[in-house]
């Protein structure tokens, strides 16, 4: 792996609602941002759990979905040009000899920065693992909760479970390499894309793959190699289906993941901080968004924002210590309007 | 007023109860261990208990956000309900739940 160290004034662990807001609080105070977030896209939570749903409660804006939003918040940072890195997920913080924060990502990307912004909501993404005992044993070997390869299922039998995108999306793409499919859901209704659905529905009707209504029970096999799944059916008697492979959509859940080792402080899986500038224990390593706690926290996104821009007058005392902070307004600062790119529109 | 609780290794539990509170709260509350991540928001589903079926009908039907989301649990029934989208009230005192698999 290629450990060229990016340095820069900040790093955001996160790059959902809160970690956006944070570029633009950042960029008004001259600081340049990277976000690093394990999903391939912008928008935490926003974007993963409910893209389409209104979100009522964003100040002046009386109605927007997960993902307006997100366009919003990335619409608003981009005068400062932050750098993202996504599908990576920030591994380890320490403290250099220099006295930067060095963070390195799961993919081998090592930033040396100046402060460090934890936006890291309610942890990192990850898939559910359907409690079925043993599976463990099978997971990367013969069960899957994401396709890396394609290739990697040709040919094999595979048995597709969960009712949303995911399992649509993989069925249809899977189903002409596969040498059989069989999609697994608990009922016979699926919240996905409505075409996707007909055409799911259209396979089965030539039958070119099988879907059946029942939960998964019992995986049968030995070494990691699945033989068979138990599926059964609400009152109904359980059936064995043989098979290659699992892969598993059940959606996602959201896990601390490696911000507990980062060395701050943690109270119930939250990182405390003061209420003056959202700093943790750790001098320079801010928390903002859902991850943090304090007398009195709510967890909203419009928290989040006043937290981030808080944080980012700390930030600037830190970034630019041998200059002054002033206190200046978007609508009347000449200075803010040139960081913005909007002096000519006035 | 209570609920009675069975978990994962089919032992009962009496609950103490309280008026408005959601059927997760109660549990959270008496100490068993209920992962319910989202907080009640009918964005997790990992609340998933199974309704005794005398009580079933004694509840107000779930809405389509809570069938919607009971597809990310596990082991789905036809008594399967989002606990924290069942709010107590004295009726439903001595309401009977087990905690389902993967909401432990
Ligand atoms: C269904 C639902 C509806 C909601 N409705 C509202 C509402 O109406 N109004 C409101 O104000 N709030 C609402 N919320 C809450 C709101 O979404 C959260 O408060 C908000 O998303 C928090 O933003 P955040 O940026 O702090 O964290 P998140 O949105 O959780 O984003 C954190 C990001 O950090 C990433 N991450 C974590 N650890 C790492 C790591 N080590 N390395 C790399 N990346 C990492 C994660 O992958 C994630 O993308 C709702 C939540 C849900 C689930
Ligand atoms: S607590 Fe998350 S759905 Fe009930």
């Amino acid at each position: 792996m290629n450990a060229e160290v990016i340095k820069t004034d900040a790093v955001i662990v996160g790059a959902g609602p809160v970690g956006l807001f944070a570029v633009f609080e950042l960029g008004l105070n001259d600081i340049k941002c990277h976000l690093v977030d394990i999903l391939d896209r912008p928008g935490g939570q926003c974007a993963e759990l409910y893209p389409e749903k209104p979100i009522y409660d964003i100040p002046a804006i009386p109605s927007c979905t997960g993902a307006e939003l997100t366009e919003r918040l990335l619409e608003q940072g981009k005068p400062f040009n932050p750098t993202f890195h996504f599908g990576q997920m920030v591994e380890s913080l320490e403290k250099t000899p220099e006295g930067k924060w060095r963070l390195t990502t799961d993919r081998g990307t090592v930033f040396e920065s100046t402060i460090v912004v934890i936006a890291a909501g309610g942890g990192s993404f990850v898939p559910k693992r359907p409690p079925i005992k043993g599976i463990e044993a099978y997971e990367n070997k013969s069960v899957f909760y994401a396709v890396r390869k394609m290739e990697q299922f040709r040919g094999k039998r595979l048995v597709i479970a969960g009712g949303g995108d995911s399992a649509l999306d993989w069925t249809i793409n899977l189903q002409p390499i596969a040498s059989h499919i069989t999609l697994v859901h608990r009922r016979d209704e699926f919240r996905a894309a409505p075409d996707s659905v007909s055409k799911m529905r259209a396979l089965v009707a030539e039958g070119k793959m099988d879907l059946k209504i029942a939960n998964l029970s019992t995986l049968n096999g030995a070494d990691g190699q699945l033989a068979s799944v138990t599926l059964k059916e609400d009152g109904k008697d359980a059936y064995d289906m043989p098979c290659d492979n699992l892969l598993a959509f059940y959606g996602l859940t959201m896990k601390l993941g490696p911000v507990a080792n980062f060395g701050a402080e943690l109270q119930d899986n939250l990182l405390p901080v003061n209420t003056a500038d959202f700093e943790t224990n750790l001098p320079g390593v801010f928390a903002i968004g859902d991850i943090n706690t304090y007398p009195g926290k709510m967890k909203l996104i419009l928290s989040g924002f006043h937290e981030a821009a808080l944080m980012a007058k700390k930030a600037f005392a830190m970034v630019h210590p041998d200059r002054r902070y002033r206190f200046q307004y978007t609508t009347s600062s000449s200075d803010l309007q040139d960081k913005l790119g909007v002096s000519d529109a006035a | 007023m209570r609920i009675l609780c069975t978990d994962t290794e089919g032992k009962e539990r009496e609950l103490l109860a309280t008026n408005e509170w959601t059927v997760m709260e109660i549990i959270r509350e008496g100490g068993l261990p209920i992962l319910a991540q989202c907080g009640g928001s009918c964005a997790c589903a990992t609340c998933h208990v199974y309704v005794d079926p005398a009580w079933k009908d004694k509840l107000p039907e779930p809405n389509e956000e809570e069938v919607g989301m009971l597809d990310g649990a596990f082991e789905v029934t036809e008594n399967s309900r989002l606990s924290c989208q069942i709010i107590f009230n004295e009726e439903l005192d001595g309401l009977k739940v087990t905690l389902a698999p993967g909401s432990v």
